[in-house]
């Protein structure tokens, strides 16, 4: 099958892509690196000695989280994006458009001003993200409007909801320290991240990524619509349960560490399906490497187009917003 | 094994006093009991709003009457897994396009869905039980074409391809000639016709009466009062009680070049 073998195509494209930005992301940046030190010194640290500690320091301490940090975020995000359009069968909607992502906003920025853990901050943004999936979806069935248009504008009322109730909350934090914490950390940066963030990440990551990758190919028969699959055995709440929960607790580890970086969970699952086909066991692998090295390309900007760091929301919708109108254009999408 | 269903055990769907109301009151199933075998064409006929797509759906275990049950084979229909409900019951819904591009390959292949566990993906017997079914339909050509891209005709073949894909003893169909130029609505109806003769039971809704007399088999009419009147086309079909049924004058009558009773409307009044 042609189609098989452009697939593989496809993915040994990403993965070299991805290797090869990496390399550039860890030697780019105010303190730049030769490749080959670069080299030697992750060589080195292999084999337990150190040579040059400053280096040593930007290379293990900074740059390799970071550049993880933003593959694996950008995976998240594009894969829950590419799951709900398949759950809700809607290519509208993403992470952001659902709320989710303003969702846990609110819960990670309330579990600051209480003074939690990472940890807490994960439960609280998961806990308000998944709240805010369940009433946006409510809304359209109260109103007994099943059309895309209605969930998406009931994603609006919740996000809208939650972006005030931010504003709550930073209206009561105080203002030096907890207030511009907050603010910083919501306009998206991956610059925080250390290893300990990634190690709290990187299970829930695996563990979702997982599930989701095994259930892709059940999301296309979910993208029919819950008649036809309801009539081919499938079991509707468990599956759709597992894969809203699954994509809304990774949204909310992505967003616990970097805030909410917008575009991506939309356009990323379009682009994914523009390259390799609707079939979700080709596309949620494809969209989980594209994410990841779009996030790490736009970190890799954000870092180095200035001499002070561009929040990456602002460039994810610089490139975002105009790529995703080219994408609706070249769909030809009709949009229902 | 699936070319021929005659060889396999004969399956029943049973429904016993079925009642379904809508929320604003209005009644569609009025203590309705009936048996359709494997092997059997049952054309459910109804006035518009009669609630024959809701009946159909009753039958898909898609929705559950509210009094009353249903049994396949004997066992009642909710206790079953679904599972191995989709094992002996296909659906074929009204033609929809779906809202991401399927390949014709990809989408009928989910009719393996029942056999396959949670975690897995179709594997080469699938997609060869796939191809089979999409030979059966004589549809190979369309096979890497994309869904979203064929004609309504050709949808509504793939979707059977999907439904025997599931080796069902039943294949439900929900107004299969809807939406379809004349040429393709008697191309569905033979090939329900040969679906019968291979040993499936098709049940269908329509909203021709001529179509139901052109299957030749059983019919099931349901009227606006809920109740249904299930048997053999000649028995139930008859001029005055489906003029009544549809409030329109019509005429049924032998035609000799047809070789077959006709039902169509008379010359309007001038």
């Amino acid at each position: 099958m042609t189609s098989l073998r452009s697939y593989r195509l496809v993915m040994l494209a990403l993965v070299v892509a991805l290797v090869i930005t990496s390399i550039i992301a860890l030697c780019i940046g105010r303190y730049s690196i030769n490749p080959l030190d670069a080299f030697g010194a992750i060589l080195s640290r292999m084999q337990g000695s150190t040579d040059n500690a400053a280096m040593e320091n930007v290379i293990f301490v900074l740059r390799i989280p970071r550049i993880l940090g933003a593959i694996i975020i950008g995976a998240c995000l594009s894969l829950s994006g590419a799951v709900y359009q398949s759950v809700f069968k809607n290519p509208l909607v993403s992470p952001d458009i659902l709320g989710v992502s303003s969702g846990a906003t609110v819960g990670a920025a309330g579990a600051i001003l209480l003074g939690a853990s990472i940890f807490g901050r994960q439960l609280c943004a998961f806990v308000v993200g998944l709240v805010s999936v369940l009433l946006a979806t409510a809304i359209p069935k109260l109103l007994k409007n099943g059309s895309n248009l209605m969930l998406v504008l009931s994603g609006i009322i919740i996000g809208g909801l939650m972006d005030a109730l931010l504003g709550v909350l930073k209206f009561i934090a105080e203002e030096d320290t907890e207030l511009s914490s907050i603010v910083y950390w919501q306009m998206g940066s991956i610059q925080a991240v250390k290893m300990d963030t990634l190690l709290y990440m990187l299970p829930i990551f695996l563990v979702c990524a997982t599930l989701l990758v095994l259930l892709s190919w059940r999301l296309n028969i979910l993208s029919f619509g819950e008649s036809e699959a309801k009539t081919l055995g499938v079991n509707l709440k468990w599956l759709r349960g597992s894969a809203i929960i699954a994509s809304s607790l990774m949204t909310a580890s992505a967003v616990c560490v970097s805030g909410s970086i917008g575009w991506i969970g939309l356009i990323i699952p379009h682009l994914g399906r523009l390259v390799v086909g609707s079939d979700n066991t080709k596309m949620i692998p494809c969209a989980m490497l594209m994410g990841g090295l779009f996030l790490l390309v736009i970190d890799t900007v954000a870092r180095n187009i200035t001499s002070l760091e561009v929040p990456l929301s602002i460039l994810t919708g610089l490139i975002g917003a105009p790529l995703y109108a080219w994408l609706l254009w070249k769909q030809k999408a009709r949009v229902m | 094994m699936t070319e021929n269903r005659c060889n396999t055990q004969l399956s029943q769907i049973e429904g016993r006093h079925l009642f379904y109301a809508y929320e604003r009151g209005r009644t569609i199933l009025q203590d309705v009991s009936f048996s359709f075998r494997s092997g059997e064409i049952v054309s459910i006929l109804g006035p518009n709003g009669a609630g024959k797509t809701t009946f159909l759906n009753c039958l898909a275990n898609l929705i559950a009457p509210e009094r009353g049950e249903i049994l396949l084979n004997g066992r009642d229909i909710r206790r079953i897994p679904l599972r191995e409900v989709a094992k002996e019951i296909g659906y074929v819904p009204q033609i929809i396009v779906p809202t991401f591009d399927f390949s014709v390959l990809d989408y009928v292949v989910t009719g393996c869905a029942p056999r396959l566990g949670t975690f897995s993906r179709p594997k080469q017997e699938h997609y060869d039980m796939a191809m089979e079914s999409i030979r059966r339909m004589g549809i190979e050509k369309l096979c890497n074409r994309s869904y979203s891209q064929i004609s309504g005709g050709e949808r509504q073949q793939v979707s059977i391809a999907r439904a025997l894909a599931q080796r069902p003893a039943f294949i439900l169909m929900d107004e299969p000639t809807a939406h379809l130029d004349y040429g393709n609505q008697i191309k569905v109806l033979k090939t329900i016709r040969s679906l019968k003769e291979e040993g499936y039971g098709v049940i269908l809704t329509t909203h021709n009466p001529d179509h139901a007399l052109l299957l030749q088999d059983q019919v099931a009419v349901l009227d606006r009062t809920g109740r249904l009147q299930a048997g053999r086309d000649v028995d139930i079909l008859q001029e005055h009680a489906l003029s009544e049924l549809y409030e329109t004058p019509l005429k049924l009558f032998y035609d000799e070049r047809l070789q077959r009773k006709v039902c169509a409307a008379p010359q309007f009044d001038a």
